[in-house]
């Protein structure tokens, strides 16, 4: 039966100059500089003066359309019906009357949302979907993140950290969470468990034999069917062959940990953008609120608001005591498994006489 | 009314603690939403995910879900226990290219919301990881209805897959003052170029734009984009020696230098005896850090452009990359200016579709020939600033090093002779 299809009008991004506050589409481009009234708010003046006010709250960032119309009734009734949401998922409130914002500030907090996210807090931790809709999860990153955020509450809403800590969680290998100051995320440790049934007829082979970072996959007959086999003495464990290949499943209730790592960030601000770097290992996957991992982030957490200085990243920090004092400060045992053998890792040693005593 | 409410003792526990539940939120669905079939798609689904924090374990299947005409945007999810939650047993989420810099007004946000509860599960993320709103859990037949209905009021599908993905761009020119460039011009420029790329995946692997207004790189675009585009300036930076005066009175002597003067990484600061700050602009590399620490005496300067890297991307399969510099500045005034940067983009996808191998991404593809047959490819001169120092191994033949010798010089005078 031919059914009737509507063609798709293929309009891409949308304009959204036709969204903005008319502050701001009256001085697109125009603006002179901001400051920092209270956590949570930022007040950006115009060069002649005029000035809009932002109120940023965190929220579940997985929004049921209950949460999104009650977000949009705050906006209606305190704010002037603008909005925005930050890479990291919070949303912004864009007002032109000072009077408005701590009447905004209630209203948000009255209905449960966190007010903060600015400056040097720790932000919101930036993640994945985890159980709830991926294909290939290992944790479910929303939960790790509402029972952490559940214990960094007093880091949103305030300035306590020596500048903003941008945190984020990834539920595989792949880390869709990105680079942060510190990252939760997994770390499997046993090689892909293959269910040779499956394999010939779900997995396009070679693709999946090339997919192997170390090239541990040949292809192989098991029980007379075209199947995959795996080297597991080289086999690192990185889950990279489960997508195109859903019979080799990597993930496992006991051996799929998490791992922490620290001084990502992506800002050139002072120096070059850097990558995170392993920190912690074998932490355990554990539902639904993963205490183990809060732990030892609030330990890496504590050890740098104590003693970095103002304006440090965390990556500035470790750079300027060391990483053997990071790793005693932390309270963190330092390992073989810190030392890099991927491509390019004597760039990572210590090619110097450079020793802090 | 729908089945037996699934009993959900883990997930009741994330309802505990201060910071906002989603689990609470699914719950509303179930439990007030006036429509049945959100109410079981709710239930089941929580029951779906109960069953993945008992056995820590994903029961989700990817598949083939498109809607007319394209062949991208929807990321299809198939339940492998869907004789136990068969309300939720389709829960595919459509991606959806949002307004640049992330922009609403509460009008559009609740007519999105209509929609979606019309359609879908009624759970919606602002945005995901690449960008897109998330709309995360609709039936095969419903992805159709409601991509119609919302590619209607203006609205299209973002990417999926191997081909152009949706971009992101900071807050910007709109509401900051350290904006050196149109993000939202130079975001749906690029993108809306591209459109048919974005819905019709046909290249290596994913390719991804992302616009920062300064080196602050606020949407991470250096390690998360293939193409970065970032707002800079080649001028002097301003300095307003009255506002440092004031921070000098508020913030002290001591602050000053130590969390500005000494922190400039390339020490082009410098507080005199009477109290100017002077700036060595010849040796300033635009990190922004003295601009965010002294926001109301430092500015960007007024011949502003953008840098572009090229080749960021995280660490399937050799590991991660950051961007190469690649073009140190471009101005992006003129509508000639927007094309050349439209070229130079085509000229980069083209001829990494050509040369990319199957799932390689294009910094992949640019460390396993080398940056300069990529840039011979692309037709881009060499140029220092590509790099962090000169070659330290001897090993490499130089045949025509006059020649090369000789190009340097004459685009030197060339530039010289254009400049005058």
């Amino acid at each position: 039966m031919a059914t009737e299809h509507r063609s798709p009008v293929e309009s891409g991004c949308p304009d959204g100059f036709q969204y903005l506050h008319p502050l701001m589409r009256k001085h697109y481009g125009n603006w002179a500089y901001h400051e920092d009234p209270r956590p949570g708010v930022l007040r950006h003046v115009a060069h002649n003066g005029e000035a809009i006010w932002t109120v940023r709250a965190g929220t579940q960032r997985i929004l049921d359309v209950f949460t999104l119309r009650k977000l949009c009734d705050i906006g209606d009734e305190f704010g002037d019906g603008y909005v925005r949401f930050t890479i990291r998922s919070n949303i912004e409130y864009m007002v032109s009357d000072e009077d408005k914002v701590e009447p905004l500030i209630d209203a948000l907090e009255d209905s449960g949302f966190i007010v903060g996210g600015t400056k040097n807090s720790v932000a919101m931790i930036s993640h994945t979907q985890g159980w709830l809709h991926c294909d290939i999860p290992g944790t479910d990153a929303s939960g790790v993140v509402k029972a952490m955020m559940d214990e960094l509450i007093d880091e949103f809403r305030g300035w306590n950290m020596p500048n903003r800590v941008h945190m984020t969680t990834s539920c595989c290998q792949i880390n869709c969470g990105g680079q942060g100051d510190i990252a939760i995320n997994v770390q499997h440790t046993k090689p892909p468990k293959i269910n040779h049934d499956l394999v010939s007829n779900v997995c396009e082979r070679p693709s999946v034999v090339a997919r192997c970072p170390v090239a541990a996959i040949r292809p192989a007959l098991v029980n007379n069917k075209p199947s995959l086999e795996v080297d597991e003495k080289k086999c690192i464990c990185c889950g990279a062959c489960y997508p195109p290949c859903p019979p080799m499943q990597i993930n496992d209730p006991e051996h799929t940990k998490l791992a922490i790592w620290v001084g990502g960030n992506h800002s050139n601000a002072r120096g070059k953008p850097t990558f995170q770097k392993l920190v912690a290992a074998g932490i355990p996957n554990n539902p639904p609120r993963w205490p183990e991992a809060t732990a030892v982030v609030k330990r890496i957490l504590r050890a740098y608001r104590d003693d970095a200085r103002d304006w440090e990243r965390m990556n500035d920090w470790i750079e300027r005591i060391g990483w053997p004092q990071f790793f005693e400060r932390a309270g963190l045992p330092f390992t073989k498994f810190h030392i890099n053998n991927w491509r390019g890792s004597r760039a990572s040693l210590n090619a110097s006489a450079h020793i802090r005593f | 009314m729908t089945d037996e409410q699934h009993k959900t003792p883990m997930l009741d526990e994330l309802e505990q603690g201060p910071w906002p539940s989603f689990i609470s939120g699914i719950k509303r669905l179930r439990d007030q939403h006036p429509d049945e079939r959100v109410n079981g798609v709710a239930n089941d689904l929580l029951g779906q995910l109960e069953h993945s924090y008992e056995t820590r374990k994903g029961y989700w299947k990817g598949g083939t879900v498109s809607v007319y005409g394209y062949g991208s945007g929807i990321i299809p999810r198939f339940s492998e226990v869907g004789t136990a939650f068969p309300a939720s047993k389709e829960f595919h989420t459509l991606r959806v290219q949002p307004p640049a810099g992330n922009y609403y007004t509460t009008d559009v946000l609740r007519q999105l919301g209509d929609s979606w509860e019309r359609w879908g599960s009624g759970l919606v993320t602002f945005h995901g990881q690449t960008g897109n709103i998330m709309f995360i859990g609709a039936s095969t037949e419903n992805t159709q209805h409601f991509f119609d209905e919302i590619n209607d009021y203006g609205f299209d599908l973002g990417g999926a897959g191997p081909c152009v993905r949706t971009g992101m761009s900071c807050v910007g020119a709109a509401r900051c003052e350290q904006s050196s460039t149109d993000e939202m011009r130079v975001h749906r420029t690029l993108l809306n170029n591209f459109t048919d790329d974005v819905h019709r995946p046909a290249l290596p692997y994913k390719f991804k734009f992302k616009v920062s207004g300064c080196g602050n790189d606020c949407m991470n675009s250096i390690e998360r984009s293939d193409f970065s585009i970032i707002g800079t300036w080649r001028d002097d930076m301003k300095v307003n020696q009255d506002a440092i005066a004031g921070y000098l009175e508020t913030k002290g002597r001591q602050y000053l230098i130590d969390n500005v003067i000494a922190r400039c990484p390339t020490n082009a600061l410098s507080l005199s005896d009477d109290d100017q700050l002077e700036v060595d602009n010849r040796n300033c590399v635009r990190c922004m850090h003295c601009l965010n620490v002294l926001p109301k005496a430092l500015s960007p300067g007024d011949d502003k452009g953008v840098s572009i890297l090229i080749g960021g991307k995280r660490t399937l399969k050799i590991g991660d990359l950051m961007g190469t510099m690649i073009v140190p500045f471009m101005k992006l005034d003129t509508e000639e200016d927007y094309e050349q940067l439209v070229e130079l983009a085509e000229e980069t996808i083209d001829f990494w579709a050509e040369n990319g191998l199957e799932h390689e991404r294009c910094g992949e593809m640019i460390e396993r020939i080398g940056l300069v047959n990529f840039l011979e490819g692309i037709g881009v001169e060499v140029d220092p600033n590509m790099i962090n120092e000169p070659r330290t191994s001897s090993y490499v033949r130089m045949d025509d090093w006059e020649e090369e010798a000789e190009k340097w010089f004459q685009r030197k005078a060339e530039q010289s002779q254009a400049a005058a």
